[in-house]
């Protein structure tokens, strides 16, 4: 295999075998996604219409809060032993450690969405009215857009004395037109409105993913090597 | 005694630095180093704590920009572009706990496009670890993480290797075996720069020894004896 998707693979799936080995990112997210739901559901009775209207914006806001855990421990790997620093000296590019990075994070955040949807759906009585299967790209992009993002931030943040403070205070207020787009969205896609459509927030979303993929690309090899 | 500025000029420099100021804050780490060293030699970089060998290295792995100065490895001007002929060992493993010592070579020889497994597996052997030992590095001795490290540096069959206590918390016979490997290696030709605070375990193997303080090259001379007189 050719070197930068070799290397990215690579760096995926120690990865993958690491988190599989820790189960540090998976079980903090699971574990405070739960006690949303749960807290939640507590706090609230709403009736299915009720629900629908909020669902959107407490699903993203849960596994946006969720994924941080996850996007914190992706780099706090790397700094145990300096690892970090075998990377820098190597040739491997920059950006095979970014995309494995991140899609390492969309892996561990998909893993999280699959698991807690059911339960999102059976506490607040969920049945989406209009066409379903658009929650899929809204999922994915939605997911992609926190995690690319994230997964920059958090390796802006590595070098800084409070990191798992730095990190949301730099990610949320960049992830407001994504989250916006994804709640807009999984809200129209559920309540079925049929006078608005959720194409245009899909665009939206996907128009932020290229941009945001592309600028976070493009400045990686600044953050890695800044000292 | 050796003029700490007056390269070997018997044999090519392979790297040279030139007036080297590395500042972190307002604390000058490196104040103006100065030197050439020669290839197939090993150096030994002594000196007290804060007195600068560790930054010299980082900045030579290219791990650390210089504030100011000029480096030159391998003719390069910026160590990034001939990353492929060194290897470093820090301090820290540079090791993933949760990995076997195979898993983590394996990983960090993908990195240098090395798919050959049984490389690593030699260069494990090489150190005198075993290769199929399947407990994770985190469960190692200080000793065996040490030489686990010094594996990873290896991988690549670097022309420099750049070493960062290599010796610190392993037995004096394992050291000393580390010593006898690294000195087959400046034999066969590679360049060897080793930081260290146990000088004697170099003597009569290193062909120089380079002493620094308080971010300056002070003396080189070939043997300790200026340890005595400093």
């Amino acid at each position: 295999m050719s070197a930068p998707q070799g290397i990215t693979l690579a760096t995926l799936t120690k990865d993958i075998r690491l988190e599989w080995r820790s189960k540090d990112a998976i079980n903090s997210m699971l574990f405070f996604a739960l006690l949303v739901v749960v807290v939640f559901s507590f706090s609230f009775d709403p009736v299915a219409e009720e629900s629908r209207q909020i669902a959107g914006g407490l699903v993203w806001v849960a596994f946006l809060f969720a994924a941080v855990v996850a996007l914190n421990q992706t780099w706090a790997r790397e700094l145990r032993n300096q690892v970090l620093d075998a990377y820098r000296v190597s040739p491997a590019p920059e950006n095979s450690l970014f995309l494995a990075k991140a899609l390492g994070n969309f892996i561990f955040v998909g893993v999280l969405e699959l698991l807690m949807t059911p339960l999102f759906i059976v506490f607040y009585k969920l049945r989406a009215l209009g066409p379903a299967w658009q929650l899929i790209p809204v999922a994915i992009l939605g997911t992609w857009a926190i995690v690319v993002n994230g997964t920059f931030f958090a390796a802006m943040s590595l070098r800084t004395r409070s990191r798992e403070i730095m990190l949301p205070l730099l990610l949320f207020p960049i992830t407001i037109p994504a989250l916006l787009s994804m709640v807009e969205a999984t809200t129209t896609i559920l309540v079925g409105d049929p006078s608005t459509s959720a194409k245009f927030w899909i665009v939206l979303l996907a128009t932020y993913d290229v941009v945001f993929t592309t600028g976070c690309l493009a400045l990686f090899g600044t953050v890695l090597h800044a000292e | 005694m050796i003029d700490p500025n007056t390269a070997h000029t018997e044999a090519e420099p392979i790297i040279a630095v030139h007036n080297l100021v590395k500042q972190f804050g307002r604390f000058a780490a490196l104040r103006g180093v100065s030197a050439s060293f020669c290839a197939s030699r090993l150096y030994g970089i002594l000196g007290d704590n804060g007195a600068g060998k560790t930054t010299l290295l980082r900045i030579m792995a290219g791990l650390v920009p210089a504030t100011r100065g000029e480096i030159s490895i391998l003719g390069k001007k910026h160590p990034r572009e001939v990353c492929r002929e060194f290897g470093y060992m820090a301090h820290p493993s540079l090791l993933y706990d949760e990995m076997s010592g195979m898993e983590n070579l394996r990983y960090f020889a993908r990195l240098y496009g090395i798919e050959d497994d049984a490389r690593c597996a030699r260069i494990i052997e090489a150190v005198g670890l075993d290769p199929t030992l399947e407990r994770p590095v985190g469960q190692y001795s200080q000793g065996m993480r040490q030489r686990m490290s010094l594996a990873r540096a290896l991988l690549n069959d670097p022309k420099i290797l750049l070493l960062d206590e290599p010796f610190s918390n392993v037995d004096i016979r394992s050291a000393r075996e580390m010593v006898k490997l690294l000195g087959g290696m400046r034999d066969s030709g590679k360049t060897i720069f080793v930081v260290t605070h146990q000088a004697s375990l170099l003597d009569g193997v290193a062909d120089e020894f380079v002493w620094m303080d308080q971010g300056q090259i002070i003396n080189r001379t070939p043997d300790l004896k200026f340890m005595e007189t400093a």
